[in-house]
């Protein structure tokens, strides 16, 4: 009986351990997602609106995970310097200049990529503070 | 017996009294006014109220043609003051003004009027694609472009919005977000913060409202 209880106790362990390491990235997504959402709210969704559904052609939409995939590594450089160039989102040109936000942080900039590349029906999971400081010193 | 019918029409006279209340609702009145001593038809002189007007306009409209106050004539119309390059609030007054646009699209009595205060950029081309580029096409809803003196004197003065330049703002100047409603009169009947969802919706339901006014 005794050796039973032990016998639960230490596979209930062993369960624990499992589930904390796979979800420590799992838990760092959620943070990133939370701050990113906050500052999503502040910065961005004035112009690419609360479902990242965009401003006619004025801005683009946030839900073409294909623009987002395959421009995966300029993303953090354009949320912090703006962009002025001519992209096709969803089959629809958009002129407009974004604007550049340089007060925003490395960590602040990965927080908000993380969660736009995982809302509005994109998921691309997580991406760490060091990838986007990386790519933040080899902006053009 | 008596005392049924009594409660009955007690009940009846509530009811139509809070009927009467809520077809009698009417918008309020902004900014200055001051009495007046007028004569009527018949030529009785009586003291009225004269309320907050819109004065006279002339600015030329997203398609460079001079465009006045005759426009509004005989129209409920909504004001607002924005540039095309502001990247913080006009985005969402514009969102939020889109989806009153949309509902009083097919209204002829209904009428959007946009003042730009960036009198160096916003030049009618530039208006023009802006409100392309936002989904508006025709005379329905108007881009204004002004002389600097002239949109922020209308502005300041006569639709109580606060506009200014300022070198230390992001885009370079500052104003407030009021979607302002005007009646067929030019008189000031409401402000709502065009930021705010809740605002806006209630401007949905004052346009009727104030319609409802002129039918007779």
């Amino acid at each position: 009986m005794r050796l039973n209880i032990i016998r639960a106790v230490f596979f209930l362990l062993v369960i624990a351990v499992i589930i904390s390491c796979q979800n420590q990235e799992t838990i760092d997504l959620q943070n990133y997602i939370s701050s990113g959402k906050d500052i999503y709210k502040a910065k961005c969704q004035n112009c690419h609106g609360e479902n990242g559904e965009g401003l006619g052609q004025l801005a683009p939409p946030l839900t073409d995970s294909v623009f987002l995939k395959r421009n995966k590594n300029r993303l953090a450089c354009i949320i912090k310097n703006g962009l002025n160039e001519a992209i096709t989102v969803q089959g629809k040109t958009y002129k407009e200049k974004m604007p550049a936000f340089p007060e925003l942080t490395d960590i602040e900039v990965a927080q908000l990529m993380v969660f736009v590349t995982n809302a509005f029906g994109n998921n691309q999971g997580f991406v760490s503070y060091q990838q986007v400081s990386s790519q933040l010193q080899q902006c053009k | 017996m008596n005392k049924i019918v009594f409660s009955v029409a007690s009940c009846l006279l509530f009811t139509s009294l809070i009927f009467s209340c809520t077809q009698n609702k009417k918008l309020p009145y902004y900014g200055e006014r001051h009495a007046e001593t007028v004569r009527d038809a018949a030529g009785v002189e009586k003291i009225d109220t004269v309320y907050q007007t819109i004065p006279n306009w002339s600015f030329l409209n997203q398609d460079s043609v001079v465009t006045t106050n005759k426009a509004t004539d005989g129209k409920v119309y909504v004001a607002d003051f924005f540039f095309t390059s502001c990247t913080t609030i006009c985005p969402t007054m514009h969102r939020n003004l889109m989806d009153i646009y949309t509902a009083f699209k097919g209204n002829p009595d209904v009428l959007f009027v946009s003042h730009t205060i960036d009198f160096k950029y916003d030049k009618p081309s530039a208006l023009k694609k802006y409100a392309q580029k936002l989904g508006v096409d025709g005379p329905k809803w108007l881009f204004l472009y002004g002389s600097k003196d002239s949109v922020y004197t209308l502005a300041e003065k006569s639709y109580l919005v606060a506009v200014g330049e300022d070198s230390t703002a992001k885009d370079g100047y500052i104003h407030q977000g009021y979607l302002v409603l005007i009646d067929k009169d030019k008189h000031i009947r409401g402000a709502y913060d065009g930021t705010k969802p809740e605002e806006v919706e209630k401007l949905k339901q004052d346009i009727p409202l104030l319609l409802a006014e002129y039918k007779k």
